[in-house]
């Protein structure tokens, strides 16, 4: 390795600031994935038999899946590589140990684990938190606090962790939980199906717009753990909602495994708005360690005249294949895609959208950025189906790859099968490099290389980051600059 | 102010300047002329630092220091700023977000406070009549979509507002209409003071009518062959670069 390169990894690693470990005594399953894991995570959390029977379906039908590396080579359509996977070697359980049932209230929670939010930037004291925006903090397998709930519920919002909603609220669950991504849908899926521990759930009631910003922050902590969370978010008649989320990791070797699942449902006239900034620990220039970020993402419009808009800011992972996606089943309801991903060091990315068109009048728009730096490999993959009696159905699809340096690569899979003759779908591709006489022209006015990356990128990104609420379009706009540090120059 | 030694320069091991020696002090206006590819952008873009261009020989020594050593972002803070002939865009980037991040960066390398954007526009508001320039333009992308006169009228309201002691005009000039072209020379003599200085570069006498300069050089095939008043810039204009190249091709026979 030249001593440049040397250079631009301790420089690329250095900053990825959330890398640290908590030292918090953990109750963990032992590795490995079999029907009494299942039981044992089931049992831990207290679960009716129908989610057990459930997560158990899920199990079995992931056994006669194929593992997507091991498909024929014409069926491995991601542009991603890496090892095999040992689904044996895998935790599928880590919590932080605690007495009892867990907490009741913040004040019974592991000073320990506030410390660690405290860390990230994310206080759980509400007092001391961004006012308007409440939080479910989910570390490894569990949820461990979720702030103003009591706000929420005035409202009638419910907003907590899945495993409270399974107690709580086991109708809603039920009704809900695997009607957009259904246990078959893909290998992930399945295997999150059958082994998810935490995550969010929210439900708007009818009628009612959302008070506050709901956000949840996924730490991975324990070692040769994977993530598996679910979060479900459900719009009334009439509801609106705002839910962000944001991820870190620490610096590890080994590779570790995030599968998550998230669906969301909008009925008539409903609007979910969904935000991603996801920066879970992106591995080494070399390619070492760093998260598998293999989710599955999916809004269902069912309702007319209902709105799901997703906007994601993906900087982290070593390896990101996911594709948040809306079916646009209700007339006139649209569907929406943001995204910025960055590819720097030897991270990989597949990723995109699909607007899968079933009602009349239904609109979709897909932004997707995508910067890839340094080994970086960054490939979007998008879907635009309009279905036969999706009449007067439209699409706009711009796609803008940025490249810097020239060891990286952007690919483009755009896919679009109309089936309605009034459809309308466009499809707009740029890209370009960061071109040497840019950082110049603003070296030249005083700035340096580092920020004038940031700038040019945070430009290039506009129309995306416009879409975030404000206090992650600050955050993201910084994680820009972090993620490209030391590419170029 | 700037004491340019002997230099050798050029770009992928093909010299370009053979050897300039110029000297410029405080108050003083230079222009630079002559021919296309007699090394005149050349030696502005070397003056700044771009990197595609290597110095091989000479030096260059702006208030004491050496500038060579010194990356293009320390010779702005140092002071030095180029008016580019091709001004560069950037998609997104507003001229107001663009300016101000500018002028904070100079600030800070100098240990001087930031400018908040209140203040920032109380300021920016001050420069732009002086480009007659409107508001609306730092709205605008960096350069994206601006007219050829605009991207020039820009980097002026640039010079302007970061203030810089050692300007560098490469062809400024150059596919403006008449009106443009006053604004910018007016813009130029403006700024200049007693402790400032100013290399215009330049293929025309047109804009030396508006700008007057103290010493006009004429550069051919990478080196100054002749240097002297604003006469000089004349009798160019009168008699073509011709002759001097005749002359010069006598000397050096």
């Amino acid at each position: 390795m030249s001593s440049q390169t040397q250079e631009l990894e301790t420089l690329a690693t250095s900053d990825y600031k959330f890398g640290w470990v908590t030292d918090i005594e953990q109750e963990s399953a032992p590795p490995g994935l079999n029907e009494d894991i299942i039981r044992f995570i089931s049992e831990k959390k207290n679960e009716p038999d129908w989610l057990l029977e459930w997560r158990l379906k899920a199990y079995r039908h992931w056994l006669t899946m194929t593992d997507p590396l091991k498909r024929k080579k014409s069926e491995q359509w991601a542009m991603v590589t890496y090892p095999d996977i040992d689904y044996q070697s895998i935790v599928y359980y880590s919590a932080p140990k605690q007495a009892g049932d867990g907490p009741a209230s913040l004040d019974e929670v592991d000073p320990e684990l506030l410390a660690t939010y405290e860390k990230l930037g994310i206080p759980l004291e509400e007092q001391k938190m961004l006012a308007g925006v409440a939080v479910d903090a989910v570390f490894d397998s569990v949820s461990v606090a979720t702030t103003f709930k009591e706000t929420l519920a005035e409202a009638g919002v419910i907003f907590c962790s899945f495993s409270e909603a399974v107690q709580d609220h086991p109708d809603l669950v039920r009704q809900y939980l695997g009607s957009v991504v259904p246990h078959t849908d893909n290998y992930f899926a399945a295997l999150n199906s059958a082994v998810f521990s935490d995550g969010s759930f929210c439900y708007i009631p009818k009628g009612v717009r959302c008070p506050m910003e709901l956000s949840t922050y996924f730490r991975i902590n324990a070692a040769n753990t994977g993530q598996f969370e679910r979060t479900l978010v459900i719009a009334e008649e009439g509801a609106y909602v705002s839910y962000l989320e944001g991820c870190t990791a620490p610096m590890r070797d080994e590779n570790q495994l995030h599968a998550a699942v998230v669906e969301l449902v909008a009925l008539d006239n409903a609007q979910i708005k969904y935000s991603t900034v996801q920066n879970w620990y992106p591995g080494d220039i070399d390619g070492k360690g760093g998260i598998y970020n293999f989710v599955t993402k999916r809004g269902a419009c069912r309702g007319a005249n209902s709105k799901i808009s997703w906007t994601q800011v993906e900087t982290g992972s070593a390896i990101t294949w996911k594709y948040p996606s809306c079916i646009l089943q209700g007339d006139n309801s649209v569907g929406e895609f943001y995204s910025v991903a960055v590819t720097s060091l030897k991270q990989q990315a597949d990723t995109g959208t699909k607007m899968i068109h079933i009602g009349k009048n239904t609109r979709s728009t897909i932004i997707s950025k995508g910067i890839s730096a340094l080994l970086g490999q960054n490939t979007y993959r998008g879907a635009v189906q309009v279905l036969k009696g999706a009449h007067n159905a439209r699409n706009f699809t711009q796609c803008d790859s940025m490249l810097i340096g020239d060891q990286c690569g952007a690919h483009t899979f755009p896919y679009i099968d109309v089936r309605n003759p009034s459809a309308h779908v466009e499809h707009e591709a740029t890209t370009s490099k960061i071109g040497e006489d840019q950082i110049f022209y603003c070296n030249q006015r005083g700035i340096s290389t580092e920020d004038a990356v940031s700038m040019i990128v945070n430009g290039f990104c506009k129309e995306v980051l416009a879409e975030l609420p404000m206090e992650f379009a600050v955050e993201a706009q910084k994680l820009l600059g972090i993620s490209l540090e030391g590419s170029v120059g | 102010m700037l004491e340019i030694r002997n230099l050798h320069a050029g770009v992928e091991g093909a010299e370009i300047l053979h050897g300039i020696n110029l000297t410029v002090n405080a108050g003083e206006i230079h222009a630079i002329m002559g021919p296309n590819g007699s090394g005149k952008s050349t030696l502005a873009q070397v003056l700044a630092g771009h990197e595609a261009y290597s110095v091989t020989e000479g030096e260059v020594i702006y208030e004491g220091q050496d500038l060579i050593d010194m990356d293009p972002d320390e010779r702005a803070a140092q002071g030095v700023f180029l008016a580019f002939q091709y001004p560069v865009e950037i998609p997104g980037v507003n001229s107001a977000y663009f300016l101000r991040t500018a002028l904070n960066a100079l600030r800070t390398a100098r240990d001087e406070e930031e400018v908040d954007a209140i203040d920032f526009l109380t300021l920016i508001r001050d420069k732009l009549k002086l480009v007659e320039m409107d508001e609306k333009f730092l709205k605008r992308s960096v350069n994206e979509g601006f007219s050829g006169g605009e991207k020039k009228r820009h980097e002026i309201l640039q010079m302007a507002v970061l203030e810089p002691r050692l300007s560098i005009l490469d062809e400024t000039d150059s596919g403006l209409d008449i009106d443009a072209l006053r604004v910018v020379a007016n813009g130029v003599n403006t700024l200049h003071s007693a402790d400032k200085a100013a290399i215009v570069v330049t293929h025309y006498q047109r804009l030396l009518n508006n700008i007057v300069p103290d010493f006009v050089h004429v550069m051919l095939d990478g080196r100054i062959v002749q240097s002297g008043d604003k006469t000089l810039a004349l009798e160019l204009e009168e008699k073509g670069y011709d002759w001097i190249k005749e002359e010069h091709a006598t000397h050096s026979v």
